[in-house]
């Protein structure tokens, strides 16, 4: 490998024959180049898609409860299942170190809410300080609910920037002012936006004790909201929140008396779910890329086993003269492999850092919804020229070692 | 005087004989059929001779020269080259016996076309694993022997056919070979052509090189010292002649 003499002969040899030495590193290094473009593609829209599932808080679980559809212990059908304060406060304990963000809801289903001479109907929800975290709410002015609210029963309020602009229609600032709803004054506290639009900005917000103290809630809930500790992959992810889900579920079932297989009355909405269709999908046209890219490494181990089998068959009456001269048979073999190798080393990073220049600043560029940031993996990268080079060189390993076997008269024979 | 003592008898004859043969033959499989080509050769050569190996196609004399020239086997039958015999071979240690002791010269030159002259010549040198600038000098030396120092760094096609002759001759001697092998030197060379490349052999001849020549022309067997007449794979004569020196006839 590092004998000076044979790589004079090597490079003295492929400076003589600049077409067939193009050409063979021509079809490794467009090899290389489709397959990193491809996987970095592929890469790209997981990247994109993860994205979009960002923007949602991807692994969020909502608990809400419905009518019961089957007689269970003597208990009829029909039942309106409503959750209580403990059956929170059960589920946040004992999940504690599972649980990332946690809110219990009290709904009222549109109230008035009035600003001087301006009113509207939105939705009052009562919710925990977390639950700014669990709807990727964003403060433009002022704070969200906070624990001492909660603690104090305070008559605090957050609205959105869409009541903002409905109800402050002089510009107010609306921090510190009082808005009646259902004619009970509450003091703004701060204004938050939603990065799900107007739809959500519908509602406010109270502290979740002051709701159910003011609006008749007694110790009724009516959603759960959670969301679980961040995991290092998305199986392990997903696993957890469906363990969580049954676990709820069950326990849920149970302490309201509920049939075991009644479906109607607990449900469970896990948005991770969702996502893994997605996730499905992406990992389904990753593997399609790959898949492709193989097929072009393989398509690149047969272009350059051809060009090999051709550079043999051509150099066949090299080889005899060589040989009548004194060459042995292995150096013939290490003559040729030496070639090739070096040709396909260099032409394999060639393709590799065109493709990486072209992900590199291009690739920032493309700015599409499902594509984002197309980038590889280095040591895939890497490991698929090696995998190129090494297949090169067993494809131009028995080409060779047939030409060292031929008796030299033969070889000299050949016109 | 070589004759005198039985051990110093030995010992002239390792001295000065320089290809011993005995009972050689050989056979080719051609499909079902096999073809004796060689029915039994014997033959030596002195060190220092200029051997003429004549004959029609067909008669055996190329196979003869392969199997000197360890390009080919004998099927049976000994080949002893300045002592030391030639069995058993693999192709290991034929490339290396090919490449100390024997030189090549072909009717098709068979040069390397990408390679320079000068390069072409350094090439036996390579394989003896002479360094890169000592080679050039060796062959650079060899080059000026054959009177085409000018062309070193010439490609083959760039030379012509007595021009490539001479270079390959060149090569041939390069390795400093014990046995020269010519098959038809001149057998792509017109007349003059033939005769300059029939010099340069003498030539080489004449400082004690041992050289055979496979060769069907008469005119360029009588330039040897000795004819040895091949048909249907025997030798049918063996007969020294009064060399014609070749540059008298250019």
């Amino acid at each position: 490998m590092f004998d000076i003499e044979r790589w004079q002969e090597i490079f003295e040899t492929i400076s003589k024959n600049k077409l067939r030495t193009f050409l063979t590193g021509l079809s490794v290094a467009s090899g290389i180049f489709i397959l990193v473009i491809l996987l970095g593609i592929g890469e790209g829209m997981q990247n994109g898609i993860a994205k979009q599932f960002e923007r949602n808080a991807a692994n969020i679980l909502y608990v809400f409860t419905g009518v019961t559809s089957k007689e269970y212990k003597g208990l009829n059908p029909g039942r309106q299942i409503v959750m209580k304060n403990d059956d929170f406060s059960y589920i946040s304990s004992k999940y504690q170190d599972d649980l990332e963000y946690k809110s219990s809801i009290f709904r009222i289903w549109s109230g008035l809410i009035t600003f001087k001479n301006e009113s509207g109907a939105y939705r009052v929800e009562g919710v925990w300080p977390d639950y700014q975290f669990l709807e990727n709410a964003g403060m433009t002015e002022g704070r969200y609910i906070n624990y001492k609210d909660q603690e104090n029963f305070e008559k605090v309020v957050v609205i959105s920037e869409k009541i903002k602009s409905d109800l402050f229609k002089n510009g107010e600032n609306p921090i510190g002012e009082y808005i009646q709803i259902s004619n009970i004054n509450f003091k703004v506290i701060g204004v938050y936006t939603d990065p799900g639009g107007e739809r959500e900005e519908t509602r406010v917000f109270l502290p979740i004790s002051t709701a159910q103290r003011v609006f008749g809630g007694a110790n009724n809930i009516r959603n759960l909201s959670f969301t679980l500790e961040k995991k290092d992959n998305f199986e392990e992810a997903l696993a957890e929140s469906e363990r969580f889900t049954e676990e709820v579920s069950s326990y849920l079932k149970e302490k309201h008396i509920i049939a075991p297989d009644d479906t109607s009355a607990i449900n469970i909405n896990n948005t991770l779910e969702e996502a893994k269709r997605f996730y499905d999908l992406i990992n389904m046209i990753k593997f399609f890329f790959w898949g492709v890219g193989i097929c072009t490494i393989i398509a690149g181990v047969v272009g350059v086993s051809n060009i090999m089998l051709i550079i043999v068959k051509e150099r066949t009456k090299e080889i005899g003269i060589r040989k009548a001269l004194g060459a042995e048979p292995v150096s013939i073999i290490v003559m040729v492999l030496h070639e090739s190798i070096f040709i396909t080393t260099i032409a394999g990073f060639v393709g590799l850092i065109f493709s990486l220049a072209l992900l590199e600043f291009v690739g920032p560029m493309i700015e599409t919804e499902y594509i984002t940031n197309p980038s590889i993996n280095f040591s895939v990268a890497i490991s698929t020229v090696f995998i190129l080079i090494i297949a090169g060189a067993i494809a131009g390993f028995f080409p060779a070692w047939r030409a060292a076997r031929i008796k030299p008269i033969v070889a000299l024979r050949d016109e | 005087m070589c004759f005198s003592d039985f051990y110093f008898f030995q010992n002239c004859y390792k001295l000065f004989i320089m290809i011993e043969i005995k009972g050689l033959h050989k056979s080719y499989k051609m499909g079902s059929n096999s073809i004796h080509v060689l029915k039994g050769i014997d033959f030596s050569v002195a060190e220092g001779e200029l051997v003429a190996i004549m004959g029609s196609s067909g008669s055996g004399k190329s196979t003869l020269l392969n199997i000197l020239g360890m390009l080919d086997e004998a099927d049976q039958g000994s080949y002893t080259l300045d002592g030391l015999p030639i069995k058993n071979l693999n192709e290991k240690i034929a490339a290396r016996y090919r490449n100390r002791f024997l030189g090549f010269v072909f009717q098709s030159f068979n040069l390397i076309n990408y390679k320079s002259a000068l390069d072409n010549v350094a090439l036996p040198l390579y394989y003896q694993g002479v360094k890169r600038g000592e080679r050039i000098d060796i062959a650079m030396s060899y080059l000026e022997k054959v009177g085409l120092a000018n062309w070193a760094s010439h490609l083959p096609n760039e030379l012509s056919g007595g021009q490539k002759q001479r270079v390959a001759i060149a090569r041939a001697l390069a390795s400093n070979p014990k046995v020269l092998l010519a098959d038809e030197p001149t057998g792509a060379l017109d007349t003059k052509t033939s005769y300059e490349v029939m010099d340069l052999i003498q030539g080489i001849n004449d400082e004690g090189r041992t050289i055979l020549v496979v060769t069907h022309e008469h005119d360029i067997a009588q330039m040897t010292k000795r004819i040895v007449n091949l048909k249907d794979g025997l030798i049918i004569d063996d007969t020294k002649v009064n060399q014609i020196r070749a540059l008298s006839n250019v």
